[in-house]
């Protein structure tokens, strides 16, 4: 037991989580502990806006696989949080949010907490459906505890936020604090081992399958299964489809590999899912921008599912056999049962069918060098990019574009915003990405409308000297939504059109950043060698066609077999 | 829509759960009919009786979604036919004269309620038992014109010696 202040408990608490960066804003609710930071070896990383920090703190997180750490103020810092941390809860990204309080005790005069104080906020209240679990502290010494808890309920199970509210008083409060206490909670008692009775009725589907095809989702790059997934694949010699969460879980130019499924899928892989007489989900939790209609999904496929949350299992989808488990055990112990009871596998009319549909459905590129399209671009970043860069998303055009083309090949190297499309989220997490890994290259992947959102980080990419690379594939529109007024409004656009300022160039120049624009791929090529070479931060303009269309597109109320368009 | 559905719930006995309990529901878009919490024998744990309206399918949901939560720590689906339910009414009757006062009094006495409050021109009652018994009871005293009704809303034990508890 030592005696000390809330706030200096805090930090401590920290450290001992192993915390090594923090990204936030501080406010008058954080004086106390902001005051502590001086003395920690706890990197703080100020942003410039609390969306920034939440962002950076998913992208840390999905970097590293280590929990991600923000902080904000009371009132308008923590809502600032909201859009992150809801983005986090979708995603199932461990992420610890603190927010700063208006004093919750005290005399009569200082106790502030549900009077309406200046800058208070109920954000208890607020993210109560949007945090996998909240805490709001009512004294100092509950600081140590909580905050282990809070870093074993964001890590463990199905990772998600967790959000800390601490008011100013438990900051300045002077207490015995105890930072042996282990973690106890009797209401929360992640599972992970599989049922051996499950795994055996599943080993039995797939050793009699004729048509078997895995879909793996964001929950095998979270349980770090990618070669779990990648060996089983191989014995079953069954085709592997990712969500668009499950994006790098395998190396998409492994032959096995389809691509990701759903609304702007690879038409292979959406084609191949519904061919599959068994199905092998690992991971997912078949969304409806994955599934598409769910009545024409794969309905007469008998269906494995593996998901370490049991409410994922029959949300969406009915299955034959449920397991609740973490991905990787899974996975590892249907293959040991599998390997004893299947001889070598053999090539057989199903893999002929598979190389074929691959080598129809996705022929190589045939535009031209110089033609500045986004798919000859996509491909031409991956040729720029070693194995292990990271490549980040904004959301519309641009990430289903990224998901279309650029080939993700290891996990945890490809991070987008799935179930929230959090425009503005990219450019944040890339700064999050790359102070994880600091000696990886980093590049987000962005329109111009996104861009806009979180753009005023580019001072925190600057000031705290954290190079990344953006590239605005930049047609002055809210493009995904100008796409679908074309297809679906007659082509009338209702205020999409974004004009073509600023100028990213002068724009890139203004934060101290570097700013480049290219008229061609071997501009771009050389825009991207330099930029990498030069290790500052910088900016990609690379104007586009307004009428650019992202296809395929499975349009919304069809099956995910009803794809329109060409790749 | 499926038949009524009850859920019994043992939860940490702290302030925020109620809310994160039936902010879920309403998230979720579950429906709850009735929900009373009250403290158990484990004075640290709450126990709430939930009844929910919807098919097999909802309630399956419905209580994955519950387990979910870090608060809730133990989560049954009771079964209708093994279970004992009661629910408590509070009933203000309007009494115009003496005759009316005497037949409230002997509806009383059939359904084995209590007089708990007696003025010039009211009757109040308590009133224990089943769901449908409270309904017919209500139903009867329509007649005479309710001023004023509250219902608890169903609890509710399984029968036998098997229960629903933590262990420390």
């Amino acid at each position: 037991m030592t005696k000390m202040s809330g706030a200096k408990a805090l930090i401590k608490s920290l450290e001992k989580q192993n915390v090594e960066v923090m990204f936030g804003i501080l406010g008058g609710a954080l004086l106390p502990i902001y005051d502590h930071f001086c003395n920690s070896k706890i990197r703080h990383i100020l942003c410039r806006h609390e969306q920034g920090a939440v962002h950076a703190a998913e992208g840390y997180a999905r970097a590293s696989g280590k929990a991600g750490v923000c902080m904000a103020t009371s009132g308008p810092g923590a809502t600032n949080l909201v859009t992150g941390i809801t983005n986090a809860y979708m995603d199932s990204s461990p992420v610890i949010a603190l927010t700063g309080q208006v004093p919750s005790s005290g005399t009569n005069t200082s106790y502030m907490l549900g009077r309406d104080a200046f800058q208070e906020a109920d954000i208890i209240g607020i993210t109560s459906p949007i945090t996998k679990h909240n805490f709001q502290l009512r004294s100092a010494a509950e600081i140590p505890r909580t905050v282990k808890t809070a870093f074993y309920i964001a890590t463990t199970g199905r990772p998600g936020p967790v959000v800390i509210d601490i008011p100013k008083d438990t900051q300045t409060e002077v207490a015995e604090m105890d930072f042996s206490n282990g973690v106890q909670i009797r209401g929360y008692k992640p599972k992970s081992n599989p049922h051996p009775l499950q795994i055996r009725k599943a080993a039995e589907l797939l050793a009699e399958a004729e048509r078997p095809v895995i879909l793996a989702g964001g929950g095998v790059i979270t349980a770090n299964a990618s070669f779990e997934l990648l060996r089983i694949a191989e014995l079953l010699l069954a085709p592997v489809a990712t969500s668009f969460m499950g994006k790098g879980s395998l190396p998409e130019t492994h032959p096995l590999s389809l691509g990701s499924i759903g609304m702007h899928g690879n038409p292979v892989a959406n084609k191949l899912l519904c061919e599959a007489d068994v199905l092998l989900a690992v991971g997912t939790r078949f969304s409806d921008r994955s599934t598409g209609k769910l009545d024409s999904f794969c309905a007469p496929t008998k269906k494995i599912h593996i998901d370490i949350d049991t409410a994922e299992i029959g949300k969406n989808v009915d299955v034959d056999v449920p397991i609740v488990a973490d991905a990787k055990k899974a996975l590892r112990e249907l293959y040991e049962r599998l390997a004893k009871q299947l001889p070598k596998k053999k090539n057989s009319p199903w893999t002929k069918h598979v190389k074929e549909a691959k080598d129809h459905l996705n022929p190589p590129s045939k535009t031209g060098p110089n033609d500045l399209k986004p798919k000859a671009l996509l491909q031409e970043l991956r040729k720029l990019l070693p194995e292990n860069a990271i490549v980040t998303t904004e959301v519309g055009q641009n990430q289903m574009w990224a998901a279309l083309y650029f080939n993700a090949l290891k996990p945890r190297t490809f991070i987008s915003s799935g179930g929230l499309g959090t425009m503005g989220f990219g450019f944040p997490a890339s700064i999050g990405a790359r102070v994880a890994c600091p000696d990886r290259p980093v590049v987000d992947i962005a329109g111009d409308g996104s861009f806009r959102m979180t753009e005023q980080e580019l001072s925190t990419s600057v000031i705290e000297d954290i190079p990344v690379i953006v590239i605005v594939l930049n047609n002055s529109v809210l493009g995904m939504v100008a796409q679908w007024q074309r297809m679906f409004f007659k082509g009338r656009y209702s205020a999409v059109k974004l004009g073509n300022v600023p100028d990213f160039v002068k724009l890139a120049e203004a934060y101290g950043a570097q700013g480049l624009r290219v008229g061609s791929i071997p501009e771009f090529s050389k825009a991207v060698k330099k930029a990498l070479k030069s290790e500052v931060t910088t900016v990609i303009d690379v104007p586009i066609a307004l009428e650019e269309d992202v296809a395929p597109m499975v349009p919304p109320g069809c099956g995910i077999n009803e794809q329109v368009g060409e790749y | 829509m499926g038949k009524t559905k009850v859920i019994a719930a043992l939860v940490e006995n702290k302030p925020g759960v109620l809310h994160s309990i039936s902010n879920m529901f309403r998230r979720r878009n579950f429906n709850i009919e009735s929900i009373t919490v009250g403290p158990t024998e484990q004075e640290d744990l709450s126990r709430m009786t939930i009844t929910v309206n919807g098919d097999e399918k909802t309630l399956e949901q419905v209580v994955k979604q519950m387990s979910k939560l870090i608060d809730v720590v133990k989560v049954s689906r009771l079964e209708p036919e093994n279970i004992v339910t009661r629910e408590l009414a509070l009933i203000k009757v309007n009494i115009p004269d003496n005759k009316s006062r005497s037949d409230v009094i002997n509806c009383v006495e059939v359904f084995r309620g209590r007089v708990v409050d007696v003025s010039p021109a009211s009757l109040t009652m308590e009133i224990t038992g089943t769901p449908d018994k409270i309904d017919a009871f209500l139903n009867l005293m329509k007649t005479y014109g309710i001023m004023e009704l509250a219902r608890t809303g169903l609890t509710a034990l399984s029968r036998g010696a098997s229960s629903i508890r933590v262990d420390e």
